[in-house]
């Protein structure tokens, strides 16, 4: 059962989206997040939305594969709603007890919800779009001057792309491990808090025993074939701007242009 | 001079206390020689604790000898600037098939090697496309490490290893942790490698159903070297490979057995074949 766990939640299809390189998905998505808390005004709010959908569109990633990723954080949006709908002062509309709605609460609960939701549904296409390992790629790539100031940045991106390939072995050892604890009596499931993690203790530590036994093991296969770092390294897979990815910074610098020309010049009514 | 030479290869694990005193020693390499020649298949016995696997880590330079010397392609691993280069002439398959697994997909795994020594790109595709038919596992290219057997992963790694064109690849134990299948499908890989391409292989390992097909048998103990020669040289001392803890191929028990006890059965019997023919002419001669 703990061996159906996928990480992060790619899903294969065949769009221009997927094809994109790493790069430009992250700066995409990072300058849509800026965008989504700096837009003022119904104009905005429209681009933002027309621009969103396009892209959910072009990925081909069906539309309900990204909603289970709103259900998550519901709760979340519900309490961040309500505290903005109570809390707001201003030009009271309804007042019942000692709560009170005020106009500006309305509307800066409903931009609440917007925002959220767009944020989740905006950062889910990128994951839903890449593969763990081009997002280390593209991590690498896009932090490469930083490995001039002393950050290994190589190190890290490798580091990365590890521990994803180790998660679903790690989580295999977990079930084995435990599955052999429990025919020794051990028990996980009964008590208190303070019990249960406790109980935990007898997983936990052959899980770490042998977890550095693999890295050491690992280290080792690294260096018999030749791993000695990230300089003198050729790519298999290497990254390379194609003619569609040039398009797409144009085409999200544009919709940024765009965000803040509202903001300046149209911004009501917010 | 052969590919892989030793001469009085000696190796001491060195155990130190907090102050870094020596607090004992232990010799897992006694004064070792040995002589591989090109293309040989050659297999390595011996009993845990036997110092086979210390002495296939200083054939990949992952450790450096106490005493003596080891030459692989005529360089000197001792050599601090030889160190990869005698990595890339002599490659090496470990035990756990997970733990030398590094990218999440076969064929990216395949090109860490030739990606760590420099290879241009194009030329990288190609040796992942040639090493993974090479171990017939090019249809599961595309596929994760996690989503495939033991025998399989295992012939992944060496497909790893082949992908930097070694001229030697010493398997450690590669197939103790598989399952018969998995164990005859890596043997077979090997096997392949050593007559189609010429590949030097080093096998280690301690089933004795695996050797009887190499060219030749070296058997350690202790860290010493105390048999060498022809598979059927080596089995025909059935008493003496006992002293070693080491089991001999039900076969050639049995045909010890039955020698023993008056038919007339030549010595050192490998494959059973070679038994019941032996068999029949005993029973015939009568």
């Amino acid at each position: 059962m703990l061996r159906d766990i996928t990480l992060g939640q790619y899903y294969p299809a065949d769009s221009v989206i997927h094809k994109l390189d790493p790069r430009v998905k992250l700066f995409a998505t990072l300058i849509y997040i800026v965008s989504l808390f700096c837009f003022k005004g119904v104009a905005a709010l429209a681009v933002a939305t027309v621009f969103l959908f396009g892209v959910i569109k072009t990925s081909k990633v069906p539309f309900k594969f990204m909603v289970k990723g709103l259900k998550a954080i519901m709760i979340l949006m519900i309490i961040t709603a309500l505290f903005n709908l109570f809390l707001t002062p201003g030009e009271p509309i309804f007042s019942f007890w000692v709560l009170k709605i005020t106009k500006e609460g309305v509307s800066s609960a409903a931009l609440m919800a917007i925002r959220l939701t767009y944020l989740i549904l905006g950062t889910s296409i990128m994951t839903l779009t890449t593969t763990p390992n081009q997002l280390t790629d593209g991590l690498e790539k896009a932090m490469a001057p930083l490995a001039k100031i002393g950050i290994p940045v190589h190190a890290i991106a490798m580091m990365m792309s590890i521990a994803l390939r180790f998660i679903p072995i790690l989580v295999e050892e977990t079930d084995k491990i435990m599955k052999a604890q429990m025919a020794r009596g051990a028990d996980f499931e009964s008590g208190n808090l303070v019990k249960k993690v406790k109980s935990m203790i007898p997983l936990l530590v052959p899980l770490f025993v042998s977890a550095f036994r693999r890295a050491d093991d690992l280290a080792m296969a690294m260096e018999a074939r030749c791993y000695n770092g990230g300089s003198g390294r050729t790519k298999m897979k290497p990254l390379k701007y194609e003619k569609r990815d040039r398009g797409a910074y144009v085409l999200v610098s544009g919709y940024l242009v765009l965000i803040l020309l509202c903001r300046t010049f149209l911004p009501w009514p917010m | 001079m052969g590919i892989i030479k030793a001469k009085q290869l000696v190796h001491e694990y060195i155990r130190r206390d907090e102050d870094g005193n020596v607090e004992s020693t232990s010799t897992a390499l006694d004064h070792v020689d040995l002589d591989v020649q090109p293309g040989e298949f050659i297999a390595i016995l011996g009993h845990n604790g036997s110092g086979k696997s210390t002495l296939a880590k200083h054939i990949n330079a992952l450790l450096a000898p106490t005493e003596g010397s080891l030459w692989v392609d005529g360089m000197d691993v001792s050599e601090e600037e030889n160190v990869l280069p005698v990595r890339q002439t002599a490659g090496m398959v470990f035990q756990n098939p997970d733990n030398q697994i590094i990218a999440s997909v076969v064929e990216e795994d395949v090109g860490f090697g030739p990606e760590n020594i420099g290879i241009p790109t194009d030329e990288i595709w190609q040796r992942v496309e040639e090493s993974l038919k090479a171990v017939g596992m090019l249809k599961y290219r595309h596929h994760s490490p996690n989503k495939l057997s033991g025998g399989q992963k295992q012939r992944v790694a060496i497909a790893g290893v082949m992908a930097m064109q070694p001229k030697c690849i010493v398997l450690d134990e590669p197939t103790a942790m598989l399952d018969p299948n998995g164990r005859k499908e890596v043997l077979r890989a090997a096997r392949e490698l050593n007559e189609k391409k010429g590949v030097t292989i080093i096998l280690i390992t301690h089933y004795m159903e695996e050797v009887v097909d190499a060219d030749k048998v070296i058997v350690m103990d202790q860290g010493k070297v105390v048999m060498q020669g022809t598979p059927r040289e080596i089995f025909s001392q059935v008493g003496k490979l006992k002293e070693y803890r080491l089991d001999v191929p039900q076969v050639t028990i049995l045909a010890d057995l039955l020698r023993q006890s008056g038919l007339n059965i030549p010595i050192g019997v490998l494959h059973r074949e070679e038994l019941v023919e032996a068999i029949l002419k005993a029973a015939q001669i009568e």
